[in-house]
């Protein structure tokens, strides 16, 4: 007797096991990732949700950091952030313009990229150690917001040139050709054509690293942070450059292993804090990514 | 008579308008050249402050022998065999981890799913990305550590397997992304092929997609490996900081990374012991400089042969 016309030979019904079975392994491992990091984020809301209020953001730590608010670190890690990117922002999209609209393709290019390569991949404890000696010791800023901010503007670096550079090139070429039909200089043509087609991507890519920067612990420890520092509470200009300050990243080191007889919740909420407001910066970047994609004319 | 009328001459752009260009050029290309002088600033500085001790180092003491005592006051010995142990076990077992893991998802998110699926899933692996290695050390300090002693047959919380998994969940998102573009540079036409000869999506990825994009993916594992060799916080909380040998998956152990994390603030400037940690920053530098000039050689090859 014959099969019915159509149905599968048992070479295909093999090849749709394997199709299934390799369907189900690879959700199964992106399931494993994907359900340990809810159940993280969730233990931690929950563990540090008591102490979570507005007058623990806003008022400084007392009885040894034990009790009261995270003022200090809060406002250090905003003013960290803050000149890092003013510093990091304009020399790192500059960067990504003379890479991608400026410069040919020869050997010094390719050092440059390089250079912007093994730069990302430099240790952050590695920036420490330069912020070091560079900053704190040999241009003599000592420990302060302007050597700590300097480190981590370097760091960040690479990683805007990177965005920004992408950005560029996802701006198609006939646009510029079109531009320089009509006369335009190169600059004329980046000017009006090819940064306001971009500016979407190159803001992306500096929002996101907000938060990275609001993150890192290591280059900062012995640039600027320190343990404790009372200033002034909500007052949003209580930190003067060459101050050292506290952060966020440090307050939960420092809490976790060098404070004891904490109460439980307390780095469990700081941690909260630093995680809320840097999922809360990527959010919004990954938002506003999608609206601009969405209007993109090409 | 009626001459032709004269050709207009060309209007020059105004000569301020020229040098300003000429002067914007400049500092474009002041900027772009920056990115080799922060590099050589890094090594430059970073020796400098190393640099006085290195004549009077013993080499095959430090590279060979765990006993790192810095401020012993009968004999200092800088022995950092123990450390370099302690880094390659975790990242190498982080790696056995994330590399599966990370290859997997990539594949899983370029080419099983589709659609709202999709977006969300790379949404969520940027954000795992943007979780800073602090909160990982203090998850690993206060809740995998218990977490091991409670459920594995292990002494003690703070151990190789403790760091190793935090690592691996820090350096999936790098594996995924590059990994997810390295597939996403095969050429269309290499899975239409495939497809119109019948071949299931599986077939497709495992005979010509991975093989297509071999050197990407390598790439995005030499990413990965370099991000958990350079990982600082999360591994001086996460690992017991015992400066040993390990013998086993749940032996407490030791980086270089954490070695100058956890000693730098206690050292005097300009003394041994500080120099030693600038030596140590040195090596680690040197290591991920060639891990990614690999990785970037890697893609160089890739863009080689499809583009």
């Amino acid at each position: 007797m014959n099969p019915p016309p159509f149905s599968p030979t048992p070479l295909v019904r093999r090849k749709l096991r394997q199709e299934r079975l390799a369907q189900a392994v690879l959700a199964g491992m992106v399931l494993a990732m994907v359900l340990p990091l809810v159940a993280l984020i969730t233990y931690l809301v929950v563990q540090g949700a008591p102490l979570l209020s507005w007058s623990f953001l806003t008022t400084n730590p007392t009885h040894g950091m034990r009790e009261g608010g995270i003022w200090p670190a809060l406002l250090g890690t905003i003013y960290l952030v803050v000149i890092a990117l003013l510093v990091a922002a304009p020399v790192g999209v500059l960067c990504a313009i003379y890479l991608n609209e400026y410069a040919g393709d020869n050997w010094l290019t390719r050092l440059i990229h390089l250079a912007v390569v093994n730069l990302a991949g430099v240790p952050s404890i590695v920036h420490a150690l330069f912020g070091l000696g560079a900053f704190v010791l040999f241009a003599g800023l000592g420990r302060s917001i302007l050597a700590a901010s300097l480190t981590l503007a370097i760091m960040t670096l690479p990683v805007i040139i990177a965005s920004t550079r992408e950005a560029l090139a996802a701006v198609p070429q006939a646009f510029r050709e079109a531009c320089w039909n009509l006369g335009a200089s190169r600059w004329q043509t980046i000017r009006h054509v090819v940064l306001p087609n971009a500016i979407s991507g190159i803001l992306t890519g500096v929002i996101l690293q907000v938060s990275r920067t609001a993150g890192e612990t290591a280059p900062i420890m012995f640039t600027g942070a320190v343990f404790y520092k009372k200033i002034a509470a909500g007052d949003p200009f209580a930190y003067a450059l060459n101050d050292q300050c506290m952060a966020l990243s440090m307050h939960l080191y420092t809490v976790t292993t060098q404070v004891t007889n904490a109460p439980a919740a307390l780095p469990y909420a700081i941690a909260v804090v630093l995680l809320g407001a840097v999922l809360a910066v990527n959010a919004t970047a990954i938002l506003l990514r999608t609206r601009l994609r969405a209007r993109q004319k090409w | 008579m009626n001459q032709p009328p004269a050709p207009l001459l060309r209007r020059e752009r105004p000569r301020l308008h020229r040098l300003a260009e000429r002067g914007l050029e400049w500092t474009l290309r002041a900027c772009g050249y920056s990115a080799i002088f922060f590099v050589l600033a890094i090594f430059l500085f970073v020796f400098r402050e190393g640099a006085p001790l290195l004549p009077k180092l013993d080499w095959a003491q430090v590279l060979f022998s765990p006993e790192w005592y810095p401020t012993s006051r009968v004999h200092v010995r800088y022995g950092v065999a123990a450390m370099i142990a302690g880094t390659l076990s975790v990242t190498a077992l982080a790696m056995v981890l994330a590399v599966p893991f990370g290859l997997g998802a990539a594949i899983f998110v370029s080419e099983f799913c589709t659609g709202r699926v999709k977006e969300t899933l790379k949404v969520v692996i940027e954000l795992l990305a943007a979780i800073p290695s602090i909160v990982w050390g203090f998850i690993g300090l206060s809740v995998t550590n218990h977490l091991i002693q409670r459920y594995l047959p292990a002494p003690v919380g703070l151990n190789l397997f403790n760091a190793a998994c935090l690592l691996a969940l820090m350096s999936v998102p790098i594996i995924v992304s590059i990994g997810e573009d390295a597939l996403k540079a095969v050429p269309d036409s290499y899975c239409e092929a495939a497809l119109a000869l019948g071949a299931t999506r599986w077939q497709t990825v495992h005979r010509v997609l991975l093989p297509a994009a071999r050197n990407g993916l390598l790439a995005a594992v030499l990413l990965g490996v370099g991000r958990a060799i350079g990982e600082t916080m999360a591994v001086l909380m996460a690992t017991g900081h015992a400066n040993q040998f390990p013998h086993s998956l749940f032996d407490p152990i030791r980086t270089l990374t954490a070695t100058i994390a956890a000693e730098l603030g206690e050292t005097a400037v300009g003394s041994d012991h500080y120099r030693m940690l600038f030596v140590i920053g040195l090596m680690l530098f040197t290591i991920t400089f060639i891990v990614n000039l690999l990785a970037d050689l890697a893609v160089r090859g890739v863009r080689g042969k499809t583009g």
